[in-house]
């Protein structure tokens, strides 16, 4: 309940917060929202002799279209997400995903950003950004880069970014007209990390085949993962009932779940695919297709 | 049945708002860790990863190196005042703190006092304690085999894991009815460990007073008294008295008979403060609640009922290995180590039974029957209510058409069960037939065949219970010998208002208010003039403390009883102001008048008054009573519940569309208060059949041990509970009141089960033990060939 | 390990502390400012017993650090009474019985609290929802749910 000693920083400015991170070294941890690296620490698990917090640098919190991009900066509220109209209108996926992030209060200090970088494979919003193709913006000593979300997940708690680089922005590309996608969760209880998560990026091309798909999967292996067989196995197909069922039964496949008391890796994988299935139904439904 | 009260009296009947919010709505409340004392340390403990391992070493010096440990308390330490082991309510032994071995994972094995509570969890980092792992037992069965390792080394002559036998009915007789049963069906069930988890851990604050030598101690206890004693039993040696033993109990968040037992913490915090002369607080963090404070069930039973072939039941048998972990910490009445388990004949007219329930050691926390379970009686009804739907899928009989075929008829009150029960009154039928018509029952089976052709699941579950408590008569009840009475003590003042006190201790349901309104419905006086206290040991009259649903039938009997005592010295107060004989008398709610003189008369409050400035020459003054009830018998609260799922074949999850629940607690003090203990005792009925489970693998290691992974409902897991009643009132309790804190949470959990069973009955599905998670009914769908 | 100096608006009232880094928000409250409406059930950021408003937003205050509150508002139970009033929210908790052993109650009122701000006329499953942070052993939600009706409909 109670965690060990550490010294706490503020940071007023990304400049300011890289070079601390320089300056305290392989002990120092970011803390935005708090809500994965505080409870970690009340239980003694996970060393931080120092605690830099970003969460008051102002210009990291922001939704907007731009360029051709759904911009996010890291910053950005797991509620304010939710809450978003824009969101709500144009990117529904991203309503379905942070509405089921833990409970609301915690969503109230969440941030976008550390929910993609603490690298959990458990947390909801990477299978998203896998299966709508993100890129992550991270600022370093060197300067700033575009990470494909595909190389941003490493391992376990490990993403590509370097110790001393921070995420300031997830990107998504403006999906083209006739996209739709969906998140569904399966949890336990209200609050509770993925039984099974899938989410479904659609879209819809002319004749009613499919001209892209992105399926991620939560809480299904040490990263996220990336259903790429389903995805293959239903590009340029109407996605008829028989279509989804194989590609769910695809995707299922391609999960290879811990197992906890949240169930057996074959209950898990099961669970993959009946999401899958659904979330492909609703994606396709928001697509504008008939399903 | 109408209030005889006025609503600004607020006698019986009267749904009035309670008396103890004002302060909790505004954070005012007076919880364990609210308080603090001058000089208060803190003490936090250290525990074992190990399910049983011999302790080696405690090596304590860097703890003691931080600026504010001051003290690093070993089992040696204790081991010098005999304080190193403790009675339990069960007359077994558990550990404080151990010399040789820890017995379970979580076992408190140091304990570190320091100035402030975050060095003290610093000092628990910063012991290390070398263990020599020694086999683990997790399995009971395996723990009765022969030659199994002998878990309590500490008792001499101990050469099995056994604890206890216990046995009730007539064993040759149910065992010749059952050969002659035209149809018997068994089952084995499993009603796996789980944990009340209070939304406040316990806790407490020694505080040693060298100069007066006296200790009070601020304690999450629904029992002070029972504490009190134990306490000068267990450390009277080193100089602790009980009138000089002050327990006070403030405002409790939640109890649930999880705060009955007296745990290691509260008798090290003692010993801490006797020793160092300070203020000791200590408050366990969640896991430590769930990982090492007392359980509820982990009852194994095996169940026979025989019936004809027309649906009598003619004969129940069942046979049940408690796991009690490594110590019998239970809190049951001294004679029944099962508990009020023999109950399980339930509401039906079984003419044979027998049962017979065998506690076994584990390496697992000590206890179990902290789940607001009524002593055993969910694991009782569970078993009956499981066993009646099997009948009946047996039978293939409508399921409330065999209840109401075996129901104890309503004339047939006071009725003795075959397992040696009085039950006081019933009306079984009327509280089922009320729940079918408000549910709609047969439009609910006519959905269900409609569903079932088009592949959906859909399941209706009955539970139709008969609770026991109120424990209990001194003839058979008692906890440590102390007899199981409960007590209260009025004191009407000058002014007309007055103070009660009574042996229980509320922890949220409602005794300021409830209490207050047993005096206005005996006396007349409002409500809201009667101040009600409870839990301090130096004030209030003693007694056995608020589990087991038996404080209106214990105390609450009580209440009413002192008060009848002041208004019979009331009317002779008012016969002498009044000039007449007492005969000449009449009372109504506030006021003695003259038999055909109506305007002449006095109100409780002139003759309260007059009990200080005017009483009759030869009487005392003032006007107070004190009753200590030893209840005649226990009350036999009842209900039906209906449960209507549907569960979804691609996760099996179960979603409850329905849940009406029509209970039967005799005559209702506060119906707001009633049904409000309802819906959180379903809540706690829902919540074990299909959430919460505590297990332990092969190394004793628990799962399960955190919120992350014990799985308390939130609101949305939380159905929306549709409630009713009926009333048929005890014959025997002065105010024709049962208990009912613990009904919903006895009843509900079967009728949840029966309403899943229910769904795939069709499949060939007979029973599924508790929790039905998701993935448990998944698998069945899978084998059955009809998941998505 | 260095120490800072914070201050904090509490109620409309500021103070100021010297604070451990490492010192939760919850144990400022209750330990060092003396306001102890604020509860602590667990250890593992679930049961929302410890909710206050930080800026408005209902915040679990064992899961934030006091450092991190400097110069922020925090609104706890101790707030909701103004002048001698009761706010909807306490009275519609008290008129519903939606508290039992009252341990969850100040967490369980804040969120309501804020719910309402945002939401003045919640649906059933939207107060539901708001309050899946908040658990309670003792009530079942219903008069819960009822309470926070009744404030939604007698808030000025």
């Amino acid at each position: 309940m109670i965690p060990a000693a550490f010294d706490y920083h503020r940071a007023g400015s990304v400049e300011e917060a890289l070079a601390l991170l320089g300056r305290l070294g392989a002990d120092a941890k970011l803390l935005a929202g708090g809500q994965s690296l505080l409870p970690l620490l009340k239980l003694r698990l996970g060393q931080a002799s120092h605690l830099v917090d970003i969460s008051r640098i102002p210009g990291l919190d922001y939704i907007k279209e731009e360029g051709g991009f759904l911009r996010i900066g890291a910053g950005t509220r797991e509620v304010t997400l939710e809450q978003s109209e824009l969101i709500r209108s144009k990117y529904p996926i991203l309503v379905d995903t942070a509405a089921v992030i833990a409970d609301p209060l915690v969503r109230n200090r969440a941030t976008v950003g550390g929910n993609i970088a603490h690298g959990d494979p458990a947390n909801d919003h990477p299978a998203t950004m896998l299966a709508v193709g993100a890129e992550i913006v991270a600022r370093g000593p060197k300067g700033e880069r575009v990470i494909p979300i595909a190389q941003f997940f490493v391992d376990v708690f490990t993403t590509a970014l370097a110790r001393e680089e921070i995420l300031t922005e997830v990107r998504i590309p403006v999906p083209p007209p006739g996209s739709g996608g969906a998140y569904l969760k399966l949890e336990r209880k209200v609050g509770d990390f993925a039984t099974a998560g899938a989410a479904v990026q659609v879209t819809l091309g002319q004749g009613g085949t499919l001209e892209r798909v992105g399926i991620g999967l939560t809480n299904a292996g040490p990263v996220p993962v990336r259903a790429t067989e389903a995805e293959r196995f239903l590009t340029g197909k109407v996605p008829d009932e028989g279509a989804i069922a194989e590609a769910a039964k695809l995707a299922g496949q391609a999960a290879d779940p811990a197992v906890d008391r949240r169930g057996s890796a074959e209950y898990k994988k099961d669970m993959a695919r009946v999401l899958v299935a659904r979330a492909l139904r609703k994606a396709v439904r928001r697509a504008g297709g008939k399903s | 049945m109408a209030p005889k009260t006025t609503a600004d009296v607020g006698g019986m009947g009267h749904s009035i708002r309670r008396k103890e919010d004002p302060r909790l709505i505004r954070g005012q409340g007076n919880f364990v860790d609210d308080i603090t004392l001058p000089g208060m340390l803190y003490m936090d403990i250290v525990r074992t990863p190990y399910a049983h391992a011999k302790i080696t070493a405690i090596n304590s010096e860097e703890a003691l190196k931080i600026p504010g440990v001051l003290a690093v308390i070993t089992g040696a330490d204790l081991a010098k005042y005999n304080l190193h082991w403790m009675p339990t309510l069960m007359s077994d032994t558990q550990m404080v703190l151990p010399t040789e071995k820890v017995m379970y994972q979580s076992q408190e094995v140091a304990a570190v006092i320091a100035t402030s509570r975050y060095v003290a969890a610093d000092g628990v980092e910063a012991v290390s304690v070398d263990y020599e792992p020694l086999p683990v037992i997790v399995d009971p069965f395996k723990a009765l085999e022969p030659g199994a390792q002998v878990l309590r080394t500490d008792k001499k002559d101990k050469k099995d894991n056994h604890i206890f036998h216990w046995e009730a009915g007539d064993r040759a007789g149910t065992e010749k009815a059952l050969k002659e049963a035209e149809v018997v069906v068994s089952q084995d069930l499993y009603l796996p460990r789980i944990h009340v988890a209070s939304i406040e851990t316990c806790g407490c604050i020694a505080d040693f007073d060298k100069v007066r030598g006296k200790l009070t101690v601020y304690m999450t206890t629904q029992a002070p008294h029972a504490i009190r004693t134990v306490f000068a039993l267990v450390a009277g040696h080193v100089g602790l008295s009980e009138e000089r033993i002050r327990i006070v109990s403030p405002d409790i968040g939640g109890g649930f008979g999880g705060k009955v037992p007296v745990y290691p913490g509260y008798v090290i915090a003692v010993a801490a403060s006797v020793l160092i002369g300070k203020p000791v607080k200590w408050i366990e963090d969640r896991m430590e609640n769930l990982q090492a404070d007392s359980f509820a069930r982990d009852y194994h039973i095996k169940a026979e009922l025989g019936a004809k072939k027309d649906g009598r039941m003619t004969a129940l048998r069942i046979k049940t290995l408690a796991d009690h972990g490594y110590a019998d910490a239970a809190a049951n009445p001294s004679k029944f180590p099962a508990g009020l388990f023999s109950i399980c004949t339930g509401s039906y007219d079984m003419p044979h039974a027998f049962v017979e329930v065998d506690g076994a050691y584990t390496n697992k926390p000590p206890g179990g029957v902290a789940y607001r379970c009524s002593f055993r009686v969910t694991e009782a009804v569970h078993a009956i209510e499981r066993m009646t739907d099997r009948l009946a899928q047996e039978l293939k009989m409508d399921p409330a058409e065999l209840r109401l075929k075996n129901f104890i008829p309503a004339d047939k009150f006071p009725y003795h069960s075959a397992l040696g029960w009085e039950y006081d009154s019933g009306n079984y039928q009327a509280a089922l037939r009320k729940a079918m018509d408000k549910i709609g029952y047969q439009a609910l089976r006519k959905e269900q065949v409609e569903k079932r052709k088009r592949g959906e699941l859909m399941g209706i579950g009955i539970s139709s219970f008969t609770e026991i408590v109120g424990a209990g008569p001194s003839k058979h009840f008692d906890i440590l010998g102390i007899k199981m009475f409960d007590s209260a003590e009025i004191r009407i003042h000058p002014t007309g208002k007055a103070t009660a006190r009574f042996g229980t201790k509320s922890q949220g349901q409602g005794h300021e208010t409830t209490y207050a309104q047993i005096v206005a419905e005996e006396l007349g006086i409002p409500a809201k003039d009667v101040e009600v206290e409870e839990g301090d040991t130096d004030t209030a009259p003693y007694g056995l403390g608020t589990y087991a649903s038996r404080s209106t039938p214990t105390a609450g009997a009580a209440g009413a009883m002192a008060a009848r005592k002041i208004r019979e010295k009331a009317k002779k107060i008012a016969a002498h102001l009044l000039e007449v004989s007492e005969e000449d008398l009449v009372w109504e709610p506030g006021k003695f008048s003259v038999k055909g003189a109506p305007q002449k008369s006095k109100t409780i409050q002139e003759i309260t008054f007059a009990a200080y400035t005017n009483h009759p020459q030869g009487m005392e003054a003032g006007l107070e009573a004190v009753s200590y009830y030893d209840p005649p018998n226990l009350t036999f609260p009842f209900g039906s519940y209906i449960c209507v799922v549907d569960i979804d074949r691609g996760t099996g999850e179960v979603k409850i569309r329905r849940f009406v629940a029509v209970d039967d607690c005799g005559n209702i003090i506060n119906p707001m208060i009633v049904e409000g203990q309802i819906h959180g005792g379903l809540t706690m009925g829902m919540a074990p059949a299909l959430l919460e489970e505590i297990s332990y693998d092969e190394g004793g290691n628990m799962q399960g041990g955190s919120f992350m992974d014990y799985l308390v409902p939130t609101a949305v897991e939380t159905p929306k509970w549709e409630t009713d009643k009926t009333v048929t009132p005890s014959p025997h309790h002065p105010l024709g009141a049962k208990g009912v804190g613990e009904s919903a949470t006895v009843g509900a959990p079967p009728a949840i089960v029966n309403a899943v069973v229910d769904a795939l009955a069709h499949l060939g599905v007979r029973h599924i033990d508790i929790p039905m998670t998701p993935e448990k009914v998944w698998r069945i769908l899978k084998e059955k060939g009809v998941a998505e | 390990m260095a120490r800072h100096q914070i201050t904090v608006t509490v109620n409309g009232t500021e103070h100021s502390a010297d604070v451990e880094s490492r010192l939760l928000l919850v144990h400022l409250l209750r330990e060092i400012l003396g306001m102890t409406g604020t509860h602590i059930g667990c250890d593992t950021t679930h049961c929302g017993a410890c909710t206050v408003l930080l800026d408005g937003e209902p915040t679990k205050s064992c899961t934030v650090l006091a450092v991190q509150a400097d110069g922020r508002e925090i609104m706890t139970v101790e707030g909701l009474e103004r002048n001698g009033q009761l706010d909807p929210i306490q009275e519609g908790f008290w008129q519903e019985h939606g508290l039992q052993c009252g341990f969850c109650t100040p967490g369980m009122m804040m969120t309501a609290y804020a719910l309402l701000q945002r939401t003045p006329h919640p649906s059933e499953d939207q107060i539901r929802q708001a309050i899946s942070g908040n658990l309670c052993r003792c009530t079942g939600y219903v008069n819960i749910v009822k309470a926070i009706q009744s404030a939604a409909a007698t808030r000025p």
